[in-house]
């Protein structure tokens, strides 16, 4: 089977003496949507630069798609996307400067490339501004550039470092929606991200990198499977008079109860004890992202270790 | 055999020189764009040149190697033009790539080692001779110029575009912070430029300072690049071809191996 990325026994120990990587092993299938999660320093950029060529691995044996990185480096590139955390282009050219210059040096002839800089300009709502120079644009607008940039010679394996950071709320579900839509023609994503919730949404398998180790590598509904208890916010008509109970019912307000549902419990009950007390359930929602509590559990486990 | 390994991710010829013409449009694009920084200073600088040194102070010097004070500096100042520029050229660009990130494109790309290099050069090559043709061009107003070899001044003046502008690029992989790349032009090639034999023959110094400035490789290319204008030197213009030929290997190759190791670039 070729994997999309496959990593084996991969190390980094930066000239300080830093080692970032630990020997990680990591397999991400082709067309996946995978997320590489970690506090920050665990080591997910260094990982992604290596994949990337932009650090240079200690040891270990790193493959995409097929080509190792080692020996078939230029073949490793071309099946490759890249966009990283932090913005890299020229802040003086201009938006159809940069991907135009991207497609040349992945050797696109100007008639290939022009029609295809204008298809992902436009998916990404940059079409208006091909002629503005990088610097004018807003935030979100530089990270799409960074998107379309690394898409304009329609890679096979999509690596983004935090690709929806600093984005406001309604354009970074606009781009997980432009993501999906790209996986679902058959490119593999990896992803990481600080926002839990997006990997949650969008990922089917996610590994967790913590002091440079993998501590966690499985699919998200697995990885959810683990969590003991969830606590959960309910907002009700009238003043809570629960407490305790089977659920351990916390007053938070005026109008709101939390309780936590352990494995195995089900909401039926909960909802049942609160009918009980002629409570009518406005809204319901998980007190924190479900993935989170699994991920700070597996962190802190790890920092402990 | 994978399902990706059926297709050619190989690099083509085709492939390399379109991304080759990318960074030297990128390059000549950005000196073109900031023209006031890049184009204008030197032909400001060189009418100066012509006015005070060659006007003002060489019509009291007289003649020099047998021809008139202006004739006689035109070579080394369009020389010295080129020199600064090429250089400056590359190690800005390369720098400032390298300060906002924007290398990390030709990085993940694959792009190889030597194609970037001299996609650089090219365009540090192509600076430098664009402001020698302006100088040129303003000294026209001052003197005329002769052709004595034109194979000479055409080899002589890009070989020496080609050699600063490599010397630049390690400049900029070596650089960290923006006052390194202004240290070298002010502190050894401004110096090495003055005392090149632009301003006079070096048949002036005593013989002492004459084997000194034979220590100079700027004397050099300055000399051949006269000869074929004038078809005057001070020195033997084949050892020079021979000199910057050796200096083109030598720092292509340093060039070379900094990509390879990915000195200030990859950590």
């Amino acid at each position: 089977m070729t994997y999309a990325l496959e990593i084996k026994e991969l190390r980094k120990t930066y000239g300080n003496g830093f080692a970032a990587l630990k020997g990680i092993d990591l397999k991400v299938e082709q067309g996946d949507f995978f997320a590489l999660l970690g506090p920050n320093g665990a080591g997910k950029s260094t990982t992604l630069g290596i994949v990337s060529s932009l650090v240079n691995p200690s040891s270990g044996q790193v493959s995409v798609n097929g080509f190792d990185l080692n020996t078939q480096r230029t073949q490793v590139k071309r099946t490759l996307g890249v966009v990283p955390q932090e913005f890299n282009f020229n802040f003086f050219e201009k938006v159809y400067d940069i991907v135009k210059q991207q497609a040349g040096y992945y050797g696109l002839s100007v008639s290939e490339a022009e029609p295809r800089i204008e298809k992902y300009l436009k998916k990404l709502d940059l079409w208006d501004k091909r002629n503005n120079q990088a610097r004018e644009l807003s935030g979100g607008m530089k990270r799409r550039l960074m998107i379309a940039r690394a898409l304009v010679h329609e890679p096979k394996l999509l690596i983004l470092d935090e690709p929806t950071a600093g984005v406001d709320i309604e354009l970074r579900r606009t781009m997980w929606e432009f993501l999906q839509d790209i996986n679902a023609q058959g490119t593999t994503i990896i992803l990481t991200t600080h926002y839990l919730e997006e990997a949650e949404s969008l990922c089917r398998n996610i590994a967790i990198i913590s002091n440079g180790e993998i501590v966690a590598n499985t699919s998200a509904k697995d990885l959810l499977g683990q969590l003991n208890k969830t606590t959960f916010v309910v907002d009700i008509n009238g003043k809570p008079e629960l407490t305790g109970g089977n659920f351990n019912f916390r007053k938070v307000d005026e109008h709101s109860l939390e309780f936590d549902l352990e494995k195995g419990q089900v909401l039926n009950e909960a909802f049942s004890e609160l009918a009980e007390k002629n409570h009518q359930v406005i809204s319901i929602r998980p007190k924190t992202n479900r993935l989170e509590e699994v991920f700070v559990d597996l962190v802190s486990t790890s920092d402990q270790a | 055999m994978t399902e990706y390994q059926n297709k050619s991710y190989s690099n083509s010829v085709a492939t390399n020189w379109i991304a080759f013409y990318t960074i030297v449009e990128k390059e000549i694009r950005r000196f073109l764009r900031i023209w006031a920084q890049t184009l204008l200073p030197p032909a400001i600088t060189m009418v100066l040149y012509f006015i005070i040194f060659g006007n003002l102070i060489g019509s009291r010097i007289g003649e020099m190697d047998g021809y008139d004070y202006m004739a006689f500096i035109v070579p080394g100042l369009i020389m010295m033009s080129v020199i600064t520029n090429a250089y400056g050229n590359v190690s800005s660009s390369f720098y400032s790539n390298k300060f906002q990130r924007s290398v990390e494109e030709l990085m993940v790309a694959p792009v190889p080692n030597w194609v970037i290099l001299w996609g650089y050069v090219a365009g540090g090559v192509a600076r430098g001779l664009f402001v020698g043709l302006i100088v040129t061009l303003l000294s026209l107003y001052f003197t005329s110029l002769q052709v004595h070899n034109l194979f000479v001044i055409v080899t002589m003046i890009t070989f020496t575009a080609i050699v600063f502008s490599l010397g630049g690029f390690i400049n900029a992989v070596y650089a960290t912070k923006f006052d390194d790349v202004s240290i070298i032009p002010t502190f050894v090639l401004t110096p090495l430029t003055y005392l090149g034999g632009v301003f006079y023959s070096i048949s002036l110094l005593p013989d002492f300072w004459q084997h000194v400035s034979m220590a100079n490789p700027i004397l050099y290319m300055v000399n051949a690049f006269r000869y074929g204008i004038l078809g005057v030197s001070d020195i033997n213009i084949w050892f020079a071809y021979g000199m910057i030929l050796v200096f083109m290997a030598a720092l292509t190759g340093w060039c070379l191996y900094l990509l390879n190791k990915g000195v200030g670039l990859r950590s």
